[in-house]
């Protein structure tokens, strides 16, 4: 049963799983597999930005690569501008795939060191014979302009830049095939705080400019929701909870996106806030908790949520959260913003 | 007034490298009292692992060393303190948390045996004693049914297990200092505050002073007492944490406070704007500018004062010292932004 058609959103995603199989034994049989993704489905729309957060292991770098197919989904539909992807032969992949491009986390590793940077760049504009001659130049160049760069960077070699100007390469290299999606993979992850700013802002700006939509893929709960229009929080290979990171930090339906919000450590000393412990770590995504997964860990379980798979509701318009007892969320671990440092005011002195 | 356990008193370390010699740490003074938590601050390269590296006196030397200054423990200068004696304060005395816990522990042996190195080498206890004590430490730390955990290898301990082993180790010997090198930037936001919550526990309950150094703010905000805010090898401002947070007068400090997404206050139905940036680059170690170490980078500079000599680290409150001519006076409004059109032509001109 396919939860939105076609052309609800840029892109349509559609009850996508990924497994991994684990092969064991002399005769290499499957023995059992890695649940990377299990039933996810959501849309973007034109110009909007999707923030994916979640701890390490949860499915969200998978997630963003099923979509471009740089990881082949095992079951499940994937919609780019009403077009099924997961249906495309080689050659039609290779022409979408213009219009979809990606973002590393690493700008040390994704960038060829015997390459020089008007080379990197300019290799997508060849592939997708964008442009000839002189004219590869002259894009090239209007792509360091617009990303900051200087244009005598087209002639040096990744080295001779810093982990910011890296990555401010790598962004000029999606961006010369004139793509509308980009999948943002922990684009800042990898960076200082003050130059996260610098490529947060460069992102920002160059949707704007250029009516970009963006699937942002990071562990920081506050730089995803400082990007994004909508965030979805994902655990163990499922979406736990999807709203706009408004509602989701003022009023979360999911225990789990409570504990995270609660556990990100506020640049505020005199805000002392009600933290929420998680004990233990996330159980393996091998063998998959019963139930609703997040059972084990959850502040507020209750018997059924041993047996019964939560599914994935709106609990308040363009609010979506897969808990039973989304309803109490509020009333047991504390209402109110959790980041916010309400309650009391500790001094530290 | 209890006295501080331990005092780095004008530290400067060095590295030789091709080029010229490197100082990696220039000038760097501050004090830890008991049960306390001072935090040094910075972006990578600013100096603050050199820092604690010269603290355990580990600086490789060659290359490194130790060019000037004291480090005092309890009154004993550690700066070329003979080696055996600093083997029987390192991992003793003062002890240490390493940033990756996936590479700081050894592979072939299983995690008790690690531990119990330690104890076996400082506290000189038989090997069926030191096992129940490296049991009793996972349990301290807070590990599940230690008493089998203890034979597990690192590779089947997930990371923030890991980095309870490797408090445990920290602490086996009952340290009076800890220092503590990034413990939690390569785990997630929900370890991380187990293991904030448990480094600050032990402190209480062992009255361990705790030198933690990361480039987390929120984890500063969070942990410590005292902030040290260091920029390209020198002390940029330091003060408590709320001098530092609420009145930060270095314009380097206030920069990265802006450059964090704010939190904004409940009901603030404010639109996003811009992350205030903080343009340019650190500047290179070996080729410094004349003057102030941030001054190009900074938008209160102004170049007849700025680039004529280094600011001294004076007094701008009662034990809040900042290193700039220009220091702020005024309390910092969090979540400042500029506009987007202001920004964007601004950010152009960055790289």
């Amino acid at each position: 049963m396919a939860k939105y058609s076609p052309n609800d959103g840029l892109v349509v995603v559609n009850n996508l799983v990924k497994r991994f199989p684990i092969k064991g034994g002399i005769l290499g049989r499957e023995v059992a597999s890695v649940k990377a993704i299990s039933d996810v489905s959501f849309t973007i729309k034109k110009g909007e930005t999707l923030g994916l957060v979640g701890e390490s292991g949860c499915g969200k770098s998978t997630l963003g690569r099923c979509i471009l197919r740089l990881i082949e989904p095992t079951s499940g539909e994937v919609y780019f501008g009403g077009q099924n992807v997961l249906g495309l032969n080689s050659d039609e992949l290779r022409r979408i795939r213009r219009k979809m491009q990606i973002i590393f986390q690493d700008p040390y590793a994704s960038l060829n060191p015997r390459m020089t940077v008007g080379s990197i760049i300019s290799e997508p504009i060849k592939i997708h014979n964008l442009a000839q001659g002189p004219e590869v130049t002259k894009r090239v160049e209007k792509l360091l302009d617009l990303c900051g760069l200087r244009r005598e960077a087209i002639n040096r070699y990744p080295h001779e830049f810093s982990g910011g100007q890296r990555q401010r390469i790598c962004i000029a290299r999606a961006l010369a095939v004139e793509p509308e999606f980009i999948v943002c993979d922990e684009p800042v992850s990898a960076l200082d705080v003050s130059i996260q700013a610098q490529i947060i802002n460069l992102l920002q700006d160059l949707q704007q400019e250029l009516k970009l939509t963006y699937l942002f893929i990071a562990h920081d709960l506050k730089v995803v929701e400082h990007i994004s229009n909508r965030v979805a929080v994902m655990y163990l290979g499922k979406i736990a909870e999807m709203a706009s990171g408004d509602d989701l930090y003022r009023d979360p339906k999911h225990p789990y996106t409570k504990a995270l919000f609660s556990a990100i450590p506020s640049a505020n000393p005199r805000g002392k806030k009600q933290r929420i412990l998680l004990q233990g770590d996330v159980p393996s995504p091998i063998n998959v908790p019963s139930g609703c997964t997040f059972h084990p860990r959850c502040p507020m379980v209750r018997d059924n949520c041993k047996a019964d798979i939560p599914a994935l509701d709106a609990k308040a318009p363009d609010h979506l959260a897969a808990c039973h007892y989304s309803h109490l969320v509020a009333k047991e671990l504390g209402s109110g913003g959790t980041h916010r440092g309400s309650e009391a005011v500790v001094s530290t002195n | 007034m209890s006295t501080p356990v331990l005092e780095v008193k004008n530290l400067r370390t060095a590295f030789r490298v091709e080029g010229g010699q490197l100082i990696a740490v220039d000038d760097v003074s501050f004090s830890v009292m008991p049960g306390q938590t001072i935090g040094i601050v910075g972006e990578s390269g600013c100096g603050k692992s050199v820092t604690s590296l010269s603290i355990m006196g580990l600086i490789p030397n060659p290359p490194g060393k130790i060019i000037g200054g004291e480090i005092l423990y309890k009154g004993k200068n550690l700066v070329n303190l003979p080696a055996p004696e600093m083997r029987k304060i390192r991992g003793n005395e003062i002890s240490m948390i390493f940033q990756e816990p996936m590479t700081s522990l050894n592979p072939v042996f299983t995690i008790g045996n690690q531990i119990m190195e330690t104890i076996i080498l400082h506290q000189k206890l038989s090997k069926a004693d030191a096992k129940l004590k490296a049991i009793e430490m996972l349990r301290l730390v807070g590990i599940p049914a230690p008493e089998r955990r203890v034979d597990d290898y690192p590779h089947q301990l997930s990371g923030g297990m890991r980095q309870r082993v490797m408090i445990a180790m920290a602490l086996s010997c009952n340290p009076s200092v800890l220092i503590a090198d990034e413990p939690t930037t390569a785990l997630d936001v929900t370890i991380q505050a187990q293991i904030l919550e448990l480094i600050k526990g032990l402190r209480e309950k062992l009255n361990m002073a705790v030198v933690l150094i990361t480039h987390d703010l929120g984890v500063v905000a969070e942990t410590c007492n005292y902030v040290v805010v260091m920029y390209a090898g020198k002390v940029v401002e330091q003060g408590t944490a709320e001098d530092i947070f609420f009145r930060p007068s270095h314009p380097y400090t206030r920069g990265l406070l802006n450059s964090i997404p704010a939190e904004r206050a409940d009901g603030d139905e404010r639109k996003k704007g811009r992350l205030e940036t903080i343009p340019g680059l650190v500047p290179n170690l070996l080729n410094l500018p004349k003057g102030c170490r941030f001054m190009e980078r900074c938008k209160r500079a102004q170049p007849e004062t700025c680039s004529k000599a280094e600011p001294a680290l004076d007094l701008v409150g009662a034990g809040h010292k900042a290193a700039c001519f220009f220091p702020y006076k005024e309390e910092r409004t969090p979540g400042a932004t500029e506009s987007r059109a202001e920004g964007a032509a601004k950010n152009r001109a960055e790289a």
